[in-house]
Protein backbone atom coordinates (compact mmCIF):
# COMPACT_ATOMS: atom_id res chain seq x y z
CA UNK A 1 0.00 0.00 0.00
CA UNK A 2 1.44 3.33 -0.96
CA UNK A 3 1.11 6.09 1.54
CA UNK A 4 1.53 9.72 0.76
CA UNK A 5 4.38 11.38 2.61
CA UNK A 6 3.92 14.78 4.18
CA UNK A 7 2.70 16.98 1.36
CA UNK A 8 3.95 20.46 0.53
CA UNK A 9 1.79 23.38 1.59
CA UNK A 10 -1.63 23.17 -0.02
CA UNK A 11 -2.82 25.75 -2.50
CA UNK A 12 -5.65 27.69 -0.86
CA UNK A 13 -9.10 26.61 -2.06
CA UNK A 14 -10.00 29.97 -3.58
CA UNK A 15 -6.92 29.94 -5.77
CA UNK A 16 -7.44 26.31 -6.73
CA UNK A 17 -11.07 26.95 -7.67
CA UNK A 18 -10.10 29.93 -9.85
CA UNK A 19 -7.49 27.83 -11.65
CA UNK A 20 -9.90 24.94 -12.07
CA UNK A 21 -12.45 27.25 -13.64
CA UNK A 22 -9.72 28.46 -15.97
CA UNK A 23 -9.38 24.78 -16.96
CA UNK A 24 -5.90 24.43 -15.48
CA UNK A 25 -4.89 20.77 -15.51
CA UNK A 26 -2.24 21.08 -12.85
CA UNK A 27 -4.85 22.47 -10.48
CA UNK A 28 -7.08 19.49 -11.18
CA UNK A 29 -4.21 17.07 -10.59
CA UNK A 30 -3.45 18.78 -7.32
CA UNK A 31 -7.07 18.36 -6.29
CA UNK A 32 -7.04 14.70 -7.29
CA UNK A 33 -3.81 14.08 -5.42
CA UNK A 34 -5.17 15.83 -2.37
CA UNK A 35 -8.65 14.37 -2.21
CA UNK A 36 -8.95 11.16 -4.16
CA UNK A 37 -7.43 9.14 -1.30
CA UNK A 38 -9.67 10.58 1.44
CA UNK A 39 -12.76 10.37 -0.80
CA UNK A 40 -12.03 6.72 -1.55
CA UNK A 41 -11.36 5.93 2.09
CA UNK A 42 -14.63 7.56 3.09
CA UNK A 43 -16.65 5.82 0.35
CA UNK A 44 -15.08 2.44 1.11
CA UNK A 45 -15.94 2.75 4.77
CA UNK A 46 -19.61 3.04 3.87
CA UNK A 47 -20.04 1.07 0.69
CA UNK A 48 -17.13 -1.39 0.57
CA UNK A 49 -14.56 -1.71 -2.21
CA UNK A 50 -16.93 -2.36 -5.09
CA UNK A 51 -19.33 0.44 -4.25
CA UNK A 52 -16.59 2.93 -3.45
CA UNK A 53 -15.12 2.96 -6.91
CA UNK A 54 -18.44 3.86 -8.50
CA UNK A 55 -19.23 6.46 -5.86
CA UNK A 56 -15.88 8.20 -6.20
CA UNK A 57 -16.04 8.18 -10.01
CA UNK A 58 -19.53 9.69 -9.83
CA UNK A 59 -18.30 12.25 -7.34
CA UNK A 60 -15.54 13.47 -9.64
CA UNK A 61 -18.02 13.66 -12.51
CA UNK A 62 -20.41 15.67 -10.34
CA UNK A 63 -17.54 17.90 -9.23
CA UNK A 64 -16.66 18.80 -12.81
CA UNK A 65 -20.30 19.43 -13.66
CA UNK A 66 -20.80 21.60 -10.61
CA UNK A 67 -17.49 23.42 -10.54
CA UNK A 68 -18.58 26.49 -12.45
CA UNK A 69 -21.55 27.03 -10.15
CA UNK A 70 -19.86 25.97 -6.88
CA UNK A 71 -20.22 28.96 -4.59
CA UNK A 72 -17.26 28.16 -2.42
CA UNK A 73 -19.24 28.52 0.79
CA UNK A 74 -17.67 25.33 2.06
CA UNK A 75 -14.20 23.98 1.43
CA UNK A 76 -13.63 21.83 -1.64
CA UNK A 77 -13.10 18.91 0.69
CA UNK A 78 -16.42 19.42 2.46
CA UNK A 79 -18.19 19.85 -0.85
CA UNK A 80 -16.79 16.64 -2.34
CA UNK A 81 -17.31 14.73 0.91
CA UNK A 82 -20.96 15.77 0.85
CA UNK A 83 -21.34 14.38 -2.66
CA UNK A 84 -19.75 11.09 -1.57
CA UNK A 85 -22.00 10.90 1.48
CA UNK A 86 -25.11 11.56 -0.58
CA UNK A 87 -24.30 8.89 -3.05
CA UNK A 88 -23.17 6.42 -0.43
CA UNK A 89 -26.39 6.98 1.44
CA UNK A 90 -28.58 6.36 -1.61
CA UNK A 91 -26.58 3.29 -2.39
CA UNK A 92 -26.87 1.97 1.12
CA UNK A 93 -30.62 2.55 1.10
CA UNK A 94 -31.17 0.76 -2.17
CA UNK A 95 -28.80 -2.12 -1.41
CA UNK A 96 -30.97 -4.68 0.30
CA UNK A 97 -28.07 -6.99 1.03
CA UNK A 98 -26.59 -4.61 3.55
CA UNK A 99 -27.50 -5.25 7.14
CA UNK A 100 -28.72 -1.89 8.39
CA UNK A 101 -26.44 -0.57 11.08
CA UNK A 102 -29.46 0.52 13.06
CA UNK A 103 -30.45 -3.09 13.64
CA UNK A 104 -27.24 -3.78 15.49
CA UNK A 105 -27.68 -3.04 19.13
CA UNK A 106 -24.84 -2.32 21.47
CA UNK A 107 -25.23 -5.63 23.26
CA UNK A 108 -23.80 -7.84 20.52
CA UNK A 109 -20.26 -7.26 21.57
CA UNK A 110 -18.25 -6.88 24.75
CA UNK A 111 -19.73 -4.30 27.04
CA UNK A 112 -19.11 -0.83 25.62
CA UNK A 113 -15.62 -1.71 24.45
CA UNK A 114 -14.54 -2.56 27.96
CA UNK A 115 -12.76 -5.76 28.79
CA UNK A 116 -14.18 -6.95 32.13
CA UNK A 117 -10.89 -8.68 32.95
CA UNK A 118 -9.21 -5.29 33.37
CA UNK A 119 -11.09 -4.56 36.56
CA UNK A 120 -11.52 -5.88 40.05
CA UNK A 121 -14.97 -6.75 41.32
CA UNK A 122 -15.20 -3.23 42.69
CA UNK A 123 -14.63 -1.75 39.27
CA UNK A 124 -11.06 -0.56 39.89
CA UNK A 125 -8.16 -1.24 37.58
CA UNK A 126 -6.46 -4.49 38.48
CA UNK A 127 -3.30 -3.46 36.68
CA UNK A 128 -1.49 -0.16 36.38
CA UNK A 129 -2.29 1.98 33.35
CA UNK A 130 0.70 3.95 32.18
CA UNK A 131 0.77 7.19 30.27
CA UNK A 132 2.31 6.79 26.84
CA UNK A 133 5.21 9.02 26.10
CA UNK A 134 4.21 12.31 24.52
CA UNK A 135 5.87 11.45 21.24
CA UNK A 136 3.78 8.30 20.75
CA UNK A 137 1.43 9.72 18.08
CA UNK A 138 4.30 11.16 16.04
CA UNK A 139 6.32 8.00 16.42
CA UNK A 140 3.43 5.87 15.19
CA UNK A 141 2.70 8.17 12.27
CA UNK A 142 6.32 8.35 11.17
CA UNK A 143 6.85 4.60 11.35
CA UNK A 144 5.78 3.12 8.04
CA UNK A 145 5.56 -0.44 9.34
CA UNK A 146 3.57 0.55 12.36
CA UNK A 147 1.22 2.59 10.24
CA UNK A 148 0.73 -0.41 8.03
CA UNK A 149 -0.15 -2.59 11.02
CA UNK A 150 -2.56 0.03 12.21
CA UNK A 151 -4.31 0.14 8.83
CA UNK A 152 -4.42 -3.66 8.75
CA UNK A 153 -6.04 -3.63 12.19
CA UNK A 154 -8.52 -1.09 10.96
CA UNK A 155 -9.46 -3.44 8.13
CA UNK A 156 -10.04 -6.19 10.68
CA UNK A 157 -12.61 -4.20 12.62
CA UNK A 158 -16.22 -5.32 12.19
CA UNK A 159 -17.78 -3.28 9.37
CA UNK A 160 -19.98 -1.09 11.52
CA UNK A 161 -17.12 -0.14 13.83
CA UNK A 162 -14.79 0.63 10.96
CA UNK A 163 -17.38 2.71 9.15
CA UNK A 164 -18.03 4.93 12.13
CA UNK A 165 -14.36 5.20 13.05
CA UNK A 166 -13.28 6.18 9.55
CA UNK A 167 -16.05 8.75 9.20
CA UNK A 168 -15.55 10.30 12.60
CA UNK A 169 -11.92 10.02 13.62
CA UNK A 170 -10.10 9.53 10.35
CA UNK A 171 -12.06 11.80 8.02
CA UNK A 172 -13.26 14.15 10.73
CA UNK A 173 -17.01 14.21 10.00
CA UNK A 174 -19.35 15.18 12.79
CA UNK A 175 -21.76 12.81 14.47
CA UNK A 176 -24.85 14.31 12.79
CA UNK A 177 -23.42 13.54 9.35
CA UNK A 178 -22.60 9.99 10.40
CA UNK A 179 -26.04 9.38 11.89
CA UNK A 180 -27.73 10.78 8.81
CA UNK A 181 -25.83 8.62 6.33
CA UNK A 182 -25.91 5.42 8.34
CA UNK A 183 -29.35 5.81 9.83
CA UNK A 184 -28.17 5.15 13.36
CA UNK A 185 -29.10 6.99 16.51
CA UNK A 186 -26.64 9.37 18.07
CA UNK A 187 -26.26 7.05 21.04
CA UNK A 188 -25.65 4.00 18.91
CA UNK A 189 -23.13 5.90 16.85
CA UNK A 190 -21.24 6.84 20.01
CA UNK A 191 -21.25 3.26 21.29
CA UNK A 192 -19.80 2.04 18.00
CA UNK A 193 -17.24 4.83 17.97
CA UNK A 194 -16.20 4.06 21.53
CA UNK A 195 -15.71 0.38 20.81
CA UNK A 196 -13.73 1.09 17.68
CA UNK A 197 -11.51 3.61 19.47
CA UNK A 198 -10.98 1.21 22.34
CA UNK A 199 -9.83 -1.50 19.98
CA UNK A 200 -7.44 0.80 18.19
CA UNK A 201 -6.09 1.99 21.55
CA UNK A 202 -5.43 -1.62 22.52
CA UNK A 203 -3.47 -2.11 19.35
CA UNK A 204 -1.40 1.01 19.94
CA UNK A 205 -0.78 -0.12 23.47
CA UNK A 206 0.61 -3.44 22.25
CA UNK A 207 2.83 -1.58 19.85
CA UNK A 208 4.07 0.85 22.44
CA UNK A 209 4.81 -2.01 24.85
CA UNK A 210 6.74 -3.85 22.15
CA UNK A 211 8.67 -0.67 21.50
CA UNK A 212 9.47 -0.28 25.20
CA UNK A 213 10.72 -3.85 25.31
CA UNK A 214 12.96 -3.23 22.33
CA UNK A 215 14.49 -0.16 23.92
CA UNK A 216 17.78 -0.83 25.77
CA UNK B 1 -18.33 8.19 43.11
CA UNK B 2 -17.89 6.47 39.78
CA UNK B 3 -15.53 3.55 39.27
CA UNK B 4 -12.61 3.16 36.86
CA UNK B 5 -14.71 0.74 34.90
CA UNK B 6 -17.42 3.35 34.43
CA UNK B 7 -14.85 5.96 33.42
CA UNK B 8 -13.59 3.63 30.73
CA UNK B 9 -17.12 2.90 29.54
CA UNK B 10 -18.14 6.54 29.19
CA UNK B 11 -14.85 8.01 27.93
CA UNK B 12 -16.23 8.73 24.46
CA UNK B 13 -19.41 10.21 25.94
CA UNK B 14 -17.15 12.50 27.97
CA UNK B 15 -14.99 13.46 24.99
CA UNK B 16 -18.09 14.11 22.88
CA UNK B 17 -19.54 16.38 25.55
CA UNK B 18 -22.53 14.10 26.06
CA UNK B 19 -22.39 13.69 29.82
CA UNK B 20 -24.78 15.63 32.00
CA UNK B 21 -23.26 18.30 34.20
CA UNK B 22 -23.38 16.01 37.24
CA UNK B 23 -21.84 13.10 35.34
CA UNK B 24 -19.09 15.31 34.03
CA UNK B 25 -18.26 16.54 37.49
CA UNK B 26 -18.12 12.98 38.81
CA UNK B 27 -15.96 11.95 35.87
CA UNK B 28 -13.53 14.80 36.46
CA UNK B 29 -13.43 14.23 40.20
CA UNK B 30 -12.52 10.63 39.58
CA UNK B 31 -9.79 11.68 37.14
CA UNK B 32 -8.42 14.05 39.75
CA UNK B 33 -7.86 11.15 42.08
CA UNK B 34 -6.98 8.30 39.75
CA UNK B 35 -3.72 8.37 37.80
CA UNK B 36 -4.66 5.18 35.95
CA UNK B 37 -7.80 6.73 34.52
CA UNK B 38 -5.88 9.91 33.65
CA UNK B 39 -3.43 7.71 31.77
CA UNK B 40 -6.32 5.88 30.09
CA UNK B 41 -7.88 9.14 28.94
CA UNK B 42 -4.58 10.40 27.57
CA UNK B 43 -4.14 7.10 25.70
CA UNK B 44 -7.59 7.47 24.15
CA UNK B 45 -6.80 11.05 23.11
CA UNK B 46 -3.49 9.94 21.61
CA UNK B 47 -5.30 7.19 19.69
CA UNK B 48 -7.77 9.71 18.26
CA UNK B 49 -4.89 12.00 17.34
CA UNK B 50 -3.14 9.21 15.43
CA UNK B 51 -6.32 8.24 13.59
CA UNK B 52 -6.93 11.84 12.54
CA UNK B 53 -3.52 12.08 10.94
CA UNK B 54 -3.36 8.79 9.09
CA UNK B 55 -2.48 9.63 5.51
CA UNK B 56 -4.76 8.32 2.76
CA UNK B 57 -3.43 6.29 -0.10
CA UNK B 58 -2.27 8.18 -3.13
CA UNK B 59 -4.40 7.73 -6.24
CA UNK B 60 -2.95 5.02 -8.50
CA UNK B 61 -1.43 6.43 -11.74
CA UNK B 62 -4.11 4.83 -13.91
CA UNK B 63 -6.86 6.49 -11.88
CA UNK B 64 -5.06 9.81 -12.13
CA UNK B 65 -4.76 9.40 -15.90
CA UNK B 66 -8.40 8.47 -16.26
CA UNK B 67 -9.53 11.47 -14.24
CA UNK B 68 -7.27 13.73 -16.24
CA UNK B 69 -8.86 12.42 -19.44
CA UNK B 70 -12.23 13.24 -17.98
CA UNK B 71 -11.04 16.73 -17.09
CA UNK B 72 -9.84 17.26 -20.66
CA UNK B 73 -13.18 16.12 -22.05
CA UNK B 74 -14.95 18.52 -19.66
CA UNK B 75 -12.62 21.31 -20.75
CA UNK B 76 -13.68 20.85 -24.36
CA UNK B 77 -17.36 20.65 -23.58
Amino acid sequence: MRQSDPVPAETPDAELIARLRARDETAFLELVNRLHGPLTRLARSIAGDAGAEEIVQDTWAAALTGLDTFEGKSSLKTWLFAIVLNRAKSRRERDQRQVPLSSLGPQDDEEGGVDPSWFTENGHWNHPVERWSDDTPDRVLNDKELRKRLLAALEQLPDRLRTVLVMRDIEGLDSAEVCNVLGVSETNQRVLLHRARTRMRALLEEETQDETRRRP
Amino acid sequence: MITCREVVTITTDYLEGKLSFAERVRFQLHLGMCSHCRAWLSQMKATIQVLGKLPAEEPPPEVRDELLERFRAWKKS
